[in-house]
């Protein structure tokens, strides 16, 4: 597709967005404004990290797209293909072997490495957002760093709930400054945001990069009588028996009998390959068919 | 035994096969070219072109052809496709006062200079269905008058004449452009201006007429909607001076609304702006309304609450790209997020199952 530059955008463009990723490098978790290109696919589909993946993307670069922990969902399908028509880059399946990693909704259960970038698709980057609608407070609520507001909801929760009652997007404390959204991420991937991988966060419609630097500070807001809970299904993987994965509930017949999976497939591939073996994996099936 | 969901890209395939089938229909039936959806649907294509911030009347026609007729669809690929197109230079602002009027309408002046010319429009057919339509029918030919040759002056001008309106501020600040730099606010009124012309027309439309309903108190009159083909001029560096590059077909509409005065302005009347590509007029006038509702601020005028004031709240809302996009995303899978939901709820579920059971106990 040589109509169009190397990863679609423009030099000027990803010139443009890579100096607002510096500048989000520069100060963790502060939501930097872009001027956000229309993309071929839809706002909600990706847009934001379409763009910062198409910024830090180089020939040599090798990307690895999920979604909900999976490479085969139809949106990651689709990101991963507009990058090999439009950047010619090589792409898998494997956490290990990609510079650069796309993700909606998931972080990989495969500890990230150095040099590997981890960018996060972002519907709504304002963690305050449901606390007060309008932009030009939430910004002057960041600018004094006053986040009251956000401790009396988690507050509120504990009091009418026993619990906070946010399980995903659960907003985090950078380097003891910003409160940022994780993206909608569970709860349960938050501690792994304390990691060597540089962690881009892409938000096309609402026009906003921020970043999370390796080793840097980040901090899920809790109390001390009611610490974080990172908590997941209180089951092991029924493929590759894992109990410290992150778990989708698959519903199996007209009973509501159900399974439990990892959410990252090819952890569990891997895992499965190396002879892991969970409730319902086939070679179960095949030893009590033997039995 | 349990094989996990695969062919995400086989699935994607097929739909696009069948998707490019159902656009073509019934393939008995002649297909629509291009220029039969630029001339006859030339409606559908102004919105395409004004909401797409791209005038090119063949493109947008194309992109309705491809969108099934979806026009928020062919305004997104038109959006898609000026991404990718270099930023060459900018023209000089168009001469309104100059545009070939292949309409112009006063509604608060009986008669003006350059007249009222009602033009091709719907105003005042009788929404009858033609079924002569039905079959194809030759049009007679319409009754022709000579094109009027000295520029057509506005009407907002006779009453600045008599300091009756409020005079804009001559500026020659370049303007911000929404399409290359981030909205932030408070916007100026050039920014303002360019997302209202972008904003969904139902959108602005809805947002217009609340005015007129109390929402915001304001009543406007239309002043002067005209519709005609402007010259685009351009500096040429190569040339050092400037040069018709083309014409663009616009609507402009300009209201006028009673401002009862304040303590530094006497009373007099205030505007609202509208300027959209081709035959666009419903857009123009809405688009006016709510640009005299959000300069109620800056204006000293009293506002009010209500949405068609708030600046973020139509600057936020108006763009049916983003808006679409947003909300239809939701039937993208979220399930690892529902998943963490459905602890949750069982979780305290479980919590209030045992209180309730503690309780019954003692």
């Amino acid at each position: 597709m040589s109509d169009y530059n190397f990863a679609y955008l423009d030099e000027q463009t990803k010139r443009m967005i890579r100096r607002a990723i510096l500048k989000g490098i520069a100060v963790p978790g502060y939501q930097v404004p872009f001027a956000s290109r229309e993309m071929p696919m839809p706002y909600g589909w990706g847009t934001g990290g379409v763009q910062v993946s198409a910024a830090c993307l180089m020939p040599e670069d090798v990307l690895k797209v999920i979604d909900q922990g999976a490479d085969d969902t139809t949106n990651a399908v689709s990101i991963r293909k507009f990058f090999e028509k439009t950047a010619e880059i090589a792409v898998t399946e494997k956490t290990r072997e990609a510079t650069v990693i796309q993700t909606r909704h998931r972080i990989p259960e495969e500890p990230l490495t150095e040099g590997q970038i981890l960018v996060y698709q972002v519907p709504i980057p304002e963690p305050l957002r449901f606390l007060e609608p309008r932009e030009t407070e939430t910004r002057k609520m960041h600018a004094l760093e006053e986040y009251g507001l956000m401790h009396v909801k988690l507050y509120e929760d504990i009091a009418k709930h026993g619990h906070i009652a946010t399980s995903y997007a659960y907003p985090v404390k950078v380097e003891g400054r910003y409160v940022m959204d994780p993206s909608p991420i569970p709860k349960f991937d938050n501690p792994k945001m304390e990691m060597a991988a540089i962690q881009l966060f892409g938000a096309g419609r609402e026009q906003r990069i921020y970043a999370v630097p390796p080793y840097t500070k980040v901090v899920s807001l809790d109390f001390e009588d009611h610490p974080f809970d990172p908590s997941k299904a209180n089951h092991p993987c029924d493929l590759c028996g894992a109990e410290h994965t992150y778990l989708d509930e698959v519903i199996i017949d007209d009973d509501g009998g159900r399974m439990f999976v990892c959410s990252d497939t090819d952890y569990c591939a891997e895992r499965q390959a190396l002879g892991h073996r969970g409730r319902l994996s086939p070679s179960n099936d095949l030893e009590k068919a033997a039995e | 035994m349990y094989v996990a969901v695969k062919g995400g890209e086989r699935a994607i395939d097929n739909a696009h096969a069948w998707l490019a089938e159902e656009r073509r229909g019934d393939v008995t039936v002649a297909e629509l070219t291009v220029p039969q959806i630029r001339e006859q649907l030339a409606l559908a294509v102004n919105r395409v072109m004004t909401e797409g911030s791209l005038y090119d009347p063949d493109l947008a026609a194309l992109a309705i052809k491809q969108s099934r007729g979806d026009l928020i669809e062919a305004i997104f690929l038109i959006r898609a496709y000026r991404t990718t197109l270099p930023r060459i230079g900018h023209s000089h602002p168009v001469e309104t006062d100059k545009m070939a009027c292949d309409r112009r309408v006063s509604a608060t002046f009986k008669d003006v200079p350059g007249g009222q010319v009602l033009g091709p429009t719907f105003d005042y057919t009788h929404r009858l269905l033609d079924f002569k339509l039905m079959a194809e029918g030759e049009v007679p030919k319409a009754a022709e008058a000579d094109p009027r040759l000295e520029p057509t002056p506005h009407v907002t001008s006779f009453l600045n004449k008599e300091g009756l309106i409020q005079t804009e501020a001559e500026g020659d600040e370049i303007p911000p452009d929404l399409t290359r730099e981030p909205l932030e606010l408070p916007a100026n009124r050039a920014l303002r201006l360019q997302a209202l012309t972008r904003g969904d027309e139902g959108f602005i439309l809805s947002m217009a007429y609340s005015t007129q309903r109390g929402y915001g108190n304001s009543h406007a009159f239309v002043g002067e909607l005209r519709i005609g083909k402007v010259a685009v001029e351009m500096d040429i560096p190569e040339l050092g001076f400037a040069i018709e590059i083309g014409e663009v077909e616009l609507t402009e509409c300009e209201t006028v609304n009673k401002f009862a005065g304040s303590k530094v302005e006497p009373p007099q009347f205030t505007r609202g702006y509208g300027l959209t590509f081709g035959q666009t007029e419903r857009k123009a006038i809405s688009m006016a309304l709510v640009d005299r509702s959000l300069r109620s601020k800056e204006l000293g005028v009293e506002v009010s609450n209500s949405p068609a004031h708030d600046e973020e709240f139509v600057l936020y809302h108006c763009d049916n790209i983003q808006a679409t996009g947003f909300l239809e995303h939701i039937k993208l899978p979220h399930y690892v997020d529902f998943q963490s939901e459905m602890e949750l709820v069982r979780k305290m579920r479980a919590e209030i199952a045992s209180a309730s059971a503690k309780e019954a106990a003692e």
